[in-house]
């Protein structure tokens, strides 16, 4: 019998396209937009894992202050700025740190930041400098396409040389091969060693591709740098994480106070991006999810006015033998098929969606979403299809014969 | 005794006052008659058709079908018995538009849970026997008035019932295919069909072998009782 009433259904869909469309319209741009928008927020977060993977993950990094609060988010701005720029960490602590701990420490670099004009030519170009020890092409996996890093002795004398990232040797060199060639910053001459590999990151925004690589001495003699910003280790293994903590953590304690720093490493710094981008991705959803409500109601509004349009033909139904139970049968049917085609065409809509916004930001769809969007949009045409349904099957046949 | 209405009534209320439809009636029909329905309108021809076709409930009285009363039914059972015992052809046609002719004679089949193979079948066979086996998938907008009355009758038949109910069946269509339509009734009386037809000609209520009269809810004629009344005079 169902079977029977599943083809009237279908049979009652096909006989009126345009109102069936209209109908579904609703579950269309909620399913589509549900699914778009988690995809876009899950996109964001495989991509920034790849990108934290990317960077290796036996690495600590210790930096100024507390830049994450007690619940796991970045903590006030304002005072993070402030503790960042008190001078608080040394090279000296990099160098006793390796020393003591050579079982637990592979290598380890400070870094520093600073800004300068760049010019190669006649392009010029303001430039970040990353000040860094020769380490850091190892701690980073960082390495050259073309011509080398510095080396140590380059980087205590405080040499002018630099590496450059892929990005900013592109824009200051263009075509011609910059080993070995002149570039002024400042107007005084570096010369340039290597370029490094390309890194991505950070959507078109400054990265790790458009730093100009210095020796951190020459960062510090030569430009207006004028503290340590962060000290990045490598472990010698991933189990040692927890005791390379600790032994950074007595070494910093006996020269600072608890507050000044904060040890951390890159599952942590990911926990906490994921955790945020999680939370916009649910959020996203959540906005979106509304939109399937709203498309839910719809469905009821067109199924209330299909009711009243197709009172004689119900009343004939009746007539003929279709009990209520039939006709409340027939109209749910309709209204959950509306709702389940209408999500698949959402889908469709969502997937090429998906397909263009992935040429300018990382989006995935997952599974779940669509199983999330496609179970809401079936629910939903179930629910708003009741009181429609409901409706039909109430209407005395005769009353329904005599209508106009 | 195929249908009997013993004391029926029927009010309506419209605010205070109460309309009497159908007022004391009792009548009774026998296998395979045909029965017309006459009388001015507003006189309770239709109310009657409705109660007696187990569409609507009386207010009072009873109904019996087969010997059977149905007057208590309730909503299922009643469908079940428009659905296997009960056939309609109705003024306005009434088809499901853009839908075929087929389809449409199949309609109650599909309510009797009849299989697919059973509903084609059968609806052919009834398209057939109204002379529209070549229009089977012609939609009511690609068939001419009569065509649609006639394949409302072949859905009347599909399911074999007892009693055929029409309600003015050719007052919505031109004299020749209203003449159709009279013919096609004639002959399923005579293969042995029970109609019971309203209409307010006096020459279609004439192909009918009894004519009763209503008039303000009360049946003031009945040919059969007349017949009998001059036959015992004699
Ligand atoms: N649903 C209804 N509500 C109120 N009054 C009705 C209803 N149906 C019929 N009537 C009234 O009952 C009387 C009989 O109507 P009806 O059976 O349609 O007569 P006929 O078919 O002979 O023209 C009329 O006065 C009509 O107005
Ligand atoms: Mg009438």
């Amino acid at each position: 019998m169902i079977g029977a009433i599943i083809a009237l259904a279908i049979k009652s869909i096909m006989l009126n396209k345009v109102r069936s469309f209209l109908t579904m319209l609703g579950v269309i741009i909620g399913v589509g937009s549900v699914v778009m928008l988690t995809g876009i927020g899950t996109g964001l977060q495989s991509y920034i894992s790849d990108q934290f993977a990317a960077l290796g993950t036996n690495t600590l990094y210790v930096v100024p202050g507390n830049p994450f609060g007690e619940g796991g988010g970045f903590s006030n701005q304002e005072q993070a700025f402030i503790e960042t720029t008190r001078p608080v960490l040394k090279r000296a602590y990099l160098d006793r740190i390796l020393r003591n701990h050579r079982e637990i420490f592979n290598s380890g670099t400070a870094t520093a930041v600073g800004v300068a004009e760049a010019r190669f030519g006649s392009t010029t170009k303001k430039a970040t400098l990353y000040g860094v020890m020769p380490a850091y092409s190892q701690v980073q996996n960082t390495n050259t396409t073309t011509g080398r890093w510095f080396d140590k002795n380059e980087e205590t004398n405080a040499d002018r040389v630099v590496v450059l990232g892929p990005t900013v040797a592109e824009e200051l060199f263009g075509k011609v091969d910059p080993i070995n060639k002149q570039l002024k910053l400042n107007g005084q001459n570096y010369t340039v060693l290597g370029v490094l590999e390309e890194k991505g990151g950070s959507f078109g925004g400054p990265s790790f591709d458009s730093y100009i690589y210095v020796p951190l001495e020459t960062l510090f003699q030569q430009f207006d740098a004028t503290y340590i910003d962060s000290l990045i280790f490598e472990v010698r293994s991933q189990d040692q994480l927890v005791a390379a903590t600790a032994a950074i953590e007595n070494e910093l304690l006996r020269d600072l106070e608890d507050d000044d720093f904060s040890v951390f490493d890159q599952t942590q710094l990911l926990n906490t991006i994921n955790q945020i981008l999680g939370a916009l991705t649910a959020g996203l959803g959540g906005i979106a999810a509304i939109s399937l409500v709203v498309g839910g109601i719809g469905i009821m509004n067109i199924m209330l006015v299909s009711v009243t349009e197709r009172t004689r033909e119900i009343g004939l139904r009746k007539a003929l033998g279709a009990t209520p139970r039939m006709i409340l049968l027939q109209f749910l049917i309709e209204a959950a098929l509306l709702s389940i085609i209408g999500g698949l065409i959402g889908l469709l809509v969502a997937f090429a969606g998906v397909q263009v916004i992935k040429n300018f930001f990382p989006a995935t769809i997952t599974l779940q979403a669509v199983m999330l969007a496609f179970g809401v949009s079936t629910a939903v045409g179930l629910i708003f299809g009741v009181a429609p349904a409901r409706k039909a099957a109430k209407l005395s046949p005769i009353e329904a014969l005599r209508y106009e | 005794m195929l249908l009997q209405l013993k004391n029926v009534s029927k009010y309506y209320s419209l605010g205070s006052s109460t309309i009497k439809a159908l007022d004391d009636i009792s009548l009774e029909v026998a296998e395979g008659e045909f029965l017309s329905v006459m009388g001015p309108s507003g006189s309770g021809k239709s109310t009657f058709l409705q109660v007696a076709s187990m569409l609507a409930e009386p207010t009072h009285g009873q109904i019996i079908l087969k010997g059977t009363d149905v007057t208590d039914y309730d909503e299922i059972e009643r469908a079940h018995l428009r659905n296997q015992e009960i056939g309609f052809v109705f003024q306005q046609f009434n088809l499901l538009a853009r839908t075929s002719a087929l389809d449409n004679v199949a309609l109650p089949l599909v309510y009797a849970r009849q299989s697919h193979s059973v509903q084609v079948e059968r609806a052919k066979e009834m398209l057939d026997r109204v002379g529209l086996g070549d229009r089977l998938h012609n939609t009511p907008a690609q068939l001419s008035g009569g065509q649609q009355q006639r394949v409302a009758i072949a859905r009347a038949l599909v399911n074999n019932p007892s009693i055929i109910f029409a309600d003015e069946p050719t007052g919505n269509l031109d004299s020749k295919s209203g003449k159709e339509i009279q013919n096609l009734l004639s002959e399923l009386h005579r293969s042995g069909k029970t109609i019971i037809m309203v209409t307010h000609e006096e020459n279609v209520a004439a192909i009918a072998d009894r004519q009763i009269v209503f008039r303000d809810g009360k049946i003031i004629s009945d040919s059969k009782k007349k017949k009998s009344k001059r036959s015992n005079n004699k």
